[in-house]
């Protein structure tokens, strides 16, 4: 295919970039601009070189031309707090907004799990949840679709390098998203989200644990089938998400453990919590733009 | 060593760091029984909560007989003279839970991170400072894993959050007087004046007196223990043995020791699912640095799957786990089982 989406990128950071390079090697997306708020960012000097065109003075830098660009479909790297604001701009100018931070403005998307019925509604802002949630949701939904789970409980464990500054400033609103994410795609009647911090050198590989609790005895040859399953689909994406032990069955407590390498683009490869997060957005992105491409959904302003 | 004179304020764990051992099965009604004992005894300060803290209710860290909220508002409404706490680890509990344990009547609040990641308690600490006469506490847990400078560094983001009071918590069991020295008094020398410096012990190499006294004479003055040692591990610091020992030294804390023995006894003891003691696992988490609450996650796992709980425990240090990792221990479990051809 050589018809492809122009994209943009806002958030130059350690996500930005590693999506950045992720959106290159798409068949489907090009990314266009890349928008920063801090002239003399790495991140920025790294768009450019790569042809990009850059701005130093956010959204408002990209917003008069990103029309006459071609820019389609908007991806948010920054934080929660600027998020809204900058998801009505780029909405305003007829570009699709894929949040990739925790603001949750949007419904939410977790690719193998909702993406056809994300793209279907056409929404014009898709939220990515959390990089717990994005490591996590599949396998709670693996065993929600065989029968019904009373409660969805993970743990995502992730190395103190991998944590940035964003996320440890308001580190409820993982939990929170996270939670809510486990409920609303991952199909549990409640959910639960915890996240530990381990610094230990070299840095660990994102974990992930996932307790369901079904409602009735679980029915263990599905349930391992269907997580199977799972796993391979998020394995188009994110090659290194792979299933360490179980699905153990206890009573009926299902446990899966997981364990979440990343590509290595940008970001090191232990910090698979933040390669599935630009793997999905990227994935979404695609989706999207099959979409525009068939001439099925045209974005424009709300 | 001469602390005559000291005055310090000790802070009883059994009603939640005694959460562990007893599998976060402490009912309502035994918690006021205990709590109403030890005001009795004037304990000044006791801390309540799911053994992982508010929030702490889940498939990993077990489910608790009854919920933070029931625990919190049916003690809380009998004290007369003794304080509660409310301990809670960013990444578990949020600041909902901390509105809610306000609400509930505490006075204390604890914000518990690992050594390493002060900065995640921003959120909880600067909410906390902003209730007007709520004790704010920032607790660095595994404090034997960072050398002392590292740590103060840490322990100094707590306070410019807005911590009243900063914690040397020894998680593992795992700290030497010696340790526990250095870490206090550098603390003392750079954190504000005003700034109160607490010590929380587990007694795995019993060391939770000894260990609890090098922090007094270095400059702690509230001390963490539990009456008859009821705690993760093997136990936190022995309070009523404690007691007894300030006495003997001349160190104030305010407490009945004849009361305190008499609940650890006959109130405490009783509780116990198991003798609350330095067995070979509870060794082992001293000796290899291991979070305390992991012992009957290691002894359960060793038991499904065949295994040595000791060289779970092993393992766990090795790798350098942290708290909160409980999801970690059935997961080697399985590998080491695997790896054994069981």
């Amino acid at each position: 295919m050589s018809k492809k989406v122009k994209a943009a990128i806002i958030g130059p950071g350690n996500i930005g970039t590693d999506l950045l390079m992720k959106a290159m090697r798409s068949e489907l997306i090009e990314p266009v601009w890349m928008v920063g708020v801090v002239a003399d960012s790495p991140g920025l000097a790294r768009a450019a070189e790569a042809g990009l065109k850059t701005t130093a003075e956010g959204v408002d830098g990209m917003l008069p031309t990103m029309r006459a660009d071609g820019v389609q479909i908007c991806f948010d790297a920054t934080s929660a707090y600027v998020h809204a604001e900058n998801s009505r701009k780029v909405n305003e100018q007829g570009a699709v907004m894929i949040d990739l931070t925790p603001a949750a403005i949007g419904p939410f998307c977790v690719p193998p799990v909702n993406l056809a019925q994300a793209v279907d509604a056409k929404a014009m802002n898709v939220n990515m949840v959390t990089c717990g949630g994005q490591a996590t949701i599949p396998m709670v939904a693996a065993v929600s679709r065989v029968q019904a789970v009373s409660y969805g409980e993970i743990v995502a464990t992730v190395s103190s390098k991998s944590a940035g500054p964003g996320t440890r400033k308001n580190i409820d609103e993982f939990t929170r998203t996270t939670a809510s994410g486990i409920e609303k795609v991952g199909g549990a009647k409640s959910g639960k989200a915890i996240i530990v911090i381990n610094p230990a050198e070299p840095p660990l590989i994102m974990r992930d644990t996932i307790h369901c609790l079904t409602e009735d005895e679980p029915d263990q040859a599905a349930i391992t089938k269907s997580v199977h399953e799972m796993v391979a689909e998020v394995q188009k994406y994110v090659p290194g998400y792979v299933l360490k032990n179980g699905p153990v069955f206890d009573g009926k407590r299902v446990s899966i453990y997981m364990e979440v390498e990343g590509l290595g683009d940008f970001l090191p490869k232990y910090a698979g919590n933040l390669d599935i997060m630009t793997a999905a957005g990227l994935r979404t992105a695609e989706m999207y733009a099959q979409e525009i491409l068939a001439g099925n959904f045209v974005p424009t302003a709300a | 060593m001469n602390l005559s004179g000291k005055k310090i304020t000790v802070h009883d764990m059994c009603l939640r760091d005694g959460m562990h051992p007893k599998q976060h099965q402490i009912t309502v009604e035994q918690m006021v029984t205990i709590a109403k004992a030890m005001d009795e005894a004037g304990i000044p300060l006791i801390e309540v909560t799911h053994g992982d803290g508010l929030g702490g209710a889940s498939v990993n860290y077990g489910f608790p007989a009854a919920s933070d909220e029931e625990y919190l508002t049916a003690v809380c409404r009998e004290m007369k003279n003794t304080k509660v706490s409310a301990l809670l680890l960013p990444g578990i509990g949020t600041v909902d839970h901390l509105k809610m344990a306000v609400d509930c009547g505490i006075s204390t609040i604890r914000v518990a991170t690992h050594c390493t990641e002060a900065d995640v308690s921003e959120q909880h600490l600067t909410m906390a400072a902003k209730y007007d006469g709520l004790d704010t506490v920032g607790f660095l847990m595994m404090a034997h894993m960072i050398g002392p400078e590292e740590l103060v560094a840490q322990l100094k983001m707590m306070e410019d959050f807005g911590a009243n009071c900063v914690y040397i918590t020894d998680s593992a069991g795992y700290m030497l007087p010696d340790h526990v020295t250095e870490r206090v008094a550098l603390a003392r020398a750079e954190l504000r004046p005003e700034t109160e410096l607490g010590f929380h012990g587990h007694h795995n190499m019993a060391m939770g007196i000894a260990n609890s006294l090098a922090a007094v004479e270095a400059g702690a003055n509230r001390i963490d223990g539990s009456l008859a040692g009821l705690g993760a591990g093997a136990g936190n610091t022995p309070l009523e043995v404690f007691l007894a020992v300030c006495d003997r030294m001349g160190v104030e804390t305010g407490v009945n020791l004849f009361k305190a023995m008499d609940v650890a006894e006959d109130l405490i003891v009783p509780l116990m699912d198991h003798p609350i003691r330095i067995d070979r696992d509870a060794l082992t988490l001293g000796y290899a640095g291991v979070y305390s609450s992991f012992l009957l996650f290691a002894k359960r796992s060793a038991e499904k799957y065949g295994l040595s709980s000791r060289d779970i425990l092993v393992e766990l240090g090795r790798r350098k786990t942290v708290g909160g990792q409980e999801d970690m221990i059935e997961d080697l479990a399985l590998d080491m089982a695997k790896a054994r051809g069981l």
